[in-house]
Parts: structure tokens; sequence; C-alpha cells
């Protein structure tokens, strides 16, 4: 499997994704956001957190229009893999690459703690590793993870199983308790909940462990 | 040339700041304030020639995100 990280100026979550996605055996290469193009026969590309741009006019928006971003796009067009965490989320949202956008948490406070999750579905290489309807915990930090989409877009999210992850204890007033979403053909999720937080059992917490297990079977059979 | 650009959240997406901003009104004494929204205000210095429709390309693209903010453009000034 290859895998390459992007890195944006602000971008904080980058190696953390290296390590989680390297654990699971993906040659990973790191791209820088002015690369025009992306690593030749990369599987997926993952967009971390962080504070792209200094979320400067919107988490998210300038990376958005990022010369690497085009490149990621027409990765996407073609049908690649794509993983957006956190800020990660708000940028492929921006670039439109995932409906919605994220607002700011309704309680206006940044939230930094482990947040119970349940997985929604897992019909995606994202989420096959775990059972549908299960429960697991997943750090989140955010001050911009009000997930919003017209009621159109959600009901198709809903209809089609593309919600992902909803929280169970609703930190940021998401709509319908969203914490992640899939793209129409289940190759790109977007979540804020961060899972290479959670993938080692060094780190406390190894719920995210299976996440990266799952992508790299899909990836290593493709 | 300068050009304007009021960005607000659109009406039916939830406020989060405009209800603090609100609700510290109301603790303050002041009776009678319905509603606050809070938006932002970007002045764009152009070279001449620059058109309202580049502006609201501008727009459209990065400075504002149409699926939850609309946006005003006022040329001149």
């Amino acid at each position: 499997m290859r895998a390459a990280v992007i890195v944006f100026p602000g971008s904080n979550c980058d190696r953390d994704m290296a390590v989680a996605l390297r654990a699971v055996g993906a040659d990973v290469t790191m791209v820088w956001h002015k690369d025009a193009d992306l690593p030749d026969g990369v599987d997926l590309v993952a967009v971390p957190g962080g504070f792209s741009f200094g979320d400067y006019l919107r988490c998210g928006a300038i990376a958005a229009q990022s010369a690497v971003t085009k490149a990621l796009v027409r990765h996407v067009e073609r049908g690649g893999y794509a993983l957006g965490v956190c800020n990660g989320f708000q940028v492929l949202t921006e670039a439109q690459i995932l409906p919605g956008a994220l607002l700011m948490n309704a309680g206006l406070k940044y939230v930094c703690k482990t947040s119970p999750l349940r997985v929604e579905t897992s019909e995606s290489i994202f989420t096959q590793g775990y059972n549908a309807g299960s429960e697991i915990a997943i750090p989140i930090a955010h001050h911009e993870g009000n997930y919003t989409v017209d009621d159109d877009t959600l009901s198709r999210l809903k209809g089609d199983d593309r919600v992902a992850f909803r929280y169970l204890e609703n930190p940021n007033g998401a709509t319908d308790d969203i914490a992640g979403v899939l793209s129409e053909n289940r190759r790109v999720l977007g979540m804020m909940p961060h899972p290479e937080r959670a993938a080692d059992p060094a780190l406390g917490n190894a719920d995210g462990a299976a996440f990266f297990r799952g992508i790299a079977e899909a990836l290593v059979a493709a | 040339m300068r050009a304007t650009v009021t960005v607000m959240l659109k009406n039916g997406v939830l406020d989060p700041q405009g209800e603090a901003v609100k609700s510290a009104l109301g603790s303050m004494g002041f009776d009678g304030v319905d509603g606050v929204r809070q938006g932002k205000v970007i002045e764009l210095d152009l070279a001449d020639g620059t058109t309202e429709a580049q502006v609201t390309e501008m727009c459209e693209k990065l400075l504002a995100n149409t699926v939850i903010e609309s946006y005003r453009v006022e040329m001149g000034g």
C-alpha cells in the first residue's frame, strides 16, 4: 500500500498519521502543499489535522485552494482513496470533495477529550475492521467540528449509509450527531475524531488500530 | 478602487457567536435585542478596471463558503 500524507503550513498531526499508516505496513510519502502532483501509484491520500494556514478566513479554506489539493481532487475523481481527519475533514468539505461544512462548536469552546462513538457502517475500507453498531472511544480536539449539512443532503447521506461514525455524546452540536461521513463511492472519509491518536496500545487506547488495519487489509489486497 | 465584501452565515444556520453576544447584551441590561448575527467584512484594494463580476467570482471560490454563508459585494468607496 502506498500512502501520501499532505503537509500544509500549520498541519500538526501529519507525523502521527504517518506513524499510524507505517505501523500497518504502508509506504508513506509526506507531500508538501506546493507540490502540484502526488507521488505515482499512491492508493491513499491522508489530509491530517492541525491548523492549516492558521485557520485564516475559514478552517481549511485556504488549504482547499492549494496546488496539492487540486492534485487530490484529481486523485479522488480517478477513484482514489482519501482520508481527512479533523482539519483534514474541514479541507475536504471546503474543497467540495465531501458535502456539508464544519462550523464553530455550538458551545463556542475548543473541546479536547476522548469521545465515545458508534461505528455506523462497516461498508468502507476505513470501517471494515469494526462491526457496524460497535462502540469505540476516539480522541477529539477541535473548535470547529459542528457538522452542518442541508436537509436534502442529510437524508441522502442517511439513505445511502454514508454516515461512518456518530457521537454518542454530541460534543459540538453536529447535525444528527455526525462525526464522520463517506463520499458517494465510499472511498473518501472525513471525520473529526483522531483515530491516529488511538492506534497503539502504548497510547493507552488502541480503539483506532482496527481503523488502520482495515485500510491496510483492503489496500494490500487490492 | 475598493470593494467591500460582507460575509454572513445564511439564515437558518445557527450562529453560536451571535447567540452569545445577544445573551451578553441582555445580561448587561440592554433590553429589546431580539437577535444578533455576527459576520465578517473583507475590504479589497483593487486595480482599476476590476469588475464586480470578478469580485463575485472571488466570493464564490474563496471568500465565502456558499454551503453555509451568504455574501454581499459593494464596489467603490
